[in-house]
């Protein structure tokens, strides 16, 4: 997509986004609620005119709804509602007789982690099993391209980590996702490449791992000898350590909990995000160093 | 919890290229069946209420014959109204403010086709119901079989389309699925009101005759009533037909044109 844009009356909710996605990626847009992630995937999958720029999805202008494009794109909306009385099983046969070339029903059940409730009717079914059927209805066409407009919001850690995991089985079947996600860490678990994204503007792009190492700093947190908690930010982690390592050695100290932080997606985010409001106060006094009270107290447990 | 690849596309399973609207029409349809029967609350309001009607009105009345005759194509055009005009604009509102709908338009389902699963669903819904008043008329009522089958079919089918076209237009002013109710309701039954006493009276007054005339219910009972009872053909109710279609044909302008296939955002 080229200079996407979408305005509601006075308020234009994409600004300029400019994104290319590669076959086979995963693609992670990340930003806040309202940073207009939402609107950007809906104009992809063809629910939403634009206001201006150019898209091209798998070739196709989505605006032009064909009916060939929507065999292709499998999408997961982020609340979609099923009839009350259809049971996971029935929905999917019939979903797949929507499409050309579907995958088994069975095989797809089973991906979703729904085999146990195949024959209950949806309105008995959890929100995270609901949910799993939004994962299944839309992979049973064998799509090539497969939107998630936060697939996770709601769910707990382990069902998040299985979502994730049909997300990875996914990306190994070659598949091209595009995600969404106001979650940090779904962007870094999953993601081939991230765009940040906030108030309709693309702040940073690029890998989670490159986009981290960019734009903060590292973390280096150990224990001083009163017992208590240091934690220091630097973007040069060897010479850090040298210099805390000497000191200690020479002093007979231990470093307890001594660990490294690779900066986190969160951090990247912040900063940006920071850095982009500052950008409105022309008289604020922008110190270079950022972050500190908010992140000094977390635990730092990559090495 | 794996996904295996799908062989290459030549050799899957053959499956015609394109899976062709009809058969998909007919899938639509029949998955809309499986839905309605196992919603009690549907199945209530579609088939039990209005015959609780006929049976209620029909046993006051049994002793007066001349009653009955018009007794029964009242209830059958109430019916009629009930099972698409009522039904849709319930159904419409419920899908689309569950997401269901706007998850049905992101799929290839050809919009035709599930329009035309849902259309058949309300056929099906008012063949039935007229179906069950015949005979309960002819059992209970001492009406013999319709006169006119010709007169009755086209005026069932010109009544489904109007007002189920109208329902589906009346959902797009519905808010949200709590105020259904009320919104239904609040036209539902002064219009079934004033169809009913305007056919059964001979006194109503001039300007409340004339705007039942002019509402699809009142013809719509006029047609059936000759068709089951009186004996005239369809030639004597032409005008009534034409109001009817006139109401379908506003009802369809507007069904498409408002059609909103998500919740709005507000």
């Amino acid at each position: 997509m080229r200079d996407l844009r979408k305005r509601y009356g006075d308020f234009e909710a994409v600004r300029g986004i400019d994104i290319t996605v590669q076959r086979g990626e995963v693609f992670g847009l990340l930003g806040p609620n309202g940073a207009g992630k939402t609107t950007t995937v809906e104009i992809l999958e063809g629910y939403r005119a634009r206001s201006g720029g150019e898209v091209s999805v798998l070739g196709e202008d989505p605006a032009g709804r064909s009916i060939a494009l929507r065999r292709r794109i499998g999408i997961v909306l982020q609340s979609g509602g099923i009839y009350s009385h259809i049971t996971p099983r029935e929905a999917l046969a019939h979903w797949a007789s929507f499409y050309p070339h579907p995958r088994d029903v069975g095989e797809v059940l089973a991906l979703a982690g729904l085999q146990e409730k195949a024959d209950v009717r949806s309105r008995r079914l959890s929100g995270g099993q609901l949910r799993r059927l939004d994962f299944a209805l839309a992979l049973i066409g064998d799509p090539e391209l497969i939107f998630l407009d936060e697939p996770t919001t709601g769910f707990d850690p382990e069902a998040r980590r299985a979502a994730w995991e049909t997300v990875r089985s996914l990306r190994d079947l070659g598949k091209t996702i595009l995600l969404t996600t106001h979650y940090l860490e779904e962007a870094q678990a999953l993601a081939d490449r991230v765009a940040i994204v906030k108030d309709g503007r693309v702040l940073a792009i690029g890998p989670p791992r490159e986009l981290g190492v960019g734009a903060a700093h590292y973390r280096v947190a150990y224990r001083d000898s009163d017992g208590e908690l240091i934690e220091r930010e630097t973007d040069d982690p060897t010479t850090l350590l040298h210099e805390l390592t000497a000191e200690a050695l020479a002093s007979g100290q231990r470093l307890d909990e001594l660990s490294v932080g690779r900066p986190t997606l969160e951090d990247v985010y912040m900063e940006l995000t920071a850095a982009s409001s500052r950008e409105g106060e022309a008289d604020a006094d922008v110190p270079d160093a950022a972050p500190s009270e908010g992140t000094s107290r977390r635990e730092a447990s990559r090495a | 919890m794996c996904l295996t690849p799908l062989p290459a596309r030549g050799r899957r399973v053959a499956r015609p290229a394109v899976p062709d609207a009809v058969a998909l029409t007919w899938r639509q349809y029949r998955l809309e069946r499986r839905m309605f029967w196992r919603n009690p609350s549907a199945a209530f309001f579609n088939f039990l209420l209005p015959l609780l009607f006929l049976a209620g009105a029909g046993a006051a009345l049994s002793a007066n014959q001349h009653q009955l005759d018009r007794l029964v194509p009242m209830i059958a055009g109430m019916s009629v109204m009930s099972t698409t005009f009522t039904a849709l604009a319930y159904n419409v509102v419920f899908l689309r403010e569950r997401g269901v709908l706007k998850r049905i338009r992101g799929t290839p389902l050809p919009g035709i086709s599930y329009f035309g699963g849902v259309a058949a669903n309300a056929v099906t819904n008012t063949a039935l119901q007229i179906l069950i008043i015949v005979l309960a008329g002819r059992a209970f009522f001492g009406i013999g079989w319709p006169v006119h089958w010709l007169a009755l079919i086209v005026f069932v089918l010109v009544g489904v389309v109007s007002l189920a076209a109208l329902g589906v237009a009346f959902a797009h002013v519905i808010p949200n699925f709590e105020s259904t109710a009320a919104y239904v309701n609040a036209v539902f039954l002064p219009v079934v009101a004033i169809s009913f006493y305007v056919f059964d009276s001979h006194s109503a007054p001039g300007f409340v005759r004339t705007i039942a005339e002019a509402l699809p219910l009142k013809p719509l009972i006029d047609g059936l009533s000759a068709a089951m009872v009186a004996g005239a053909g369809l030639g004597s109710h032409l005008d009534a037909l034409a109001v009817i279609a006139l109401w379908g044909a506003l009802g369809l302008y507007l069904a498409v044109r408002g059609f909103s296939w998500e919740a709005s955002r507000t």
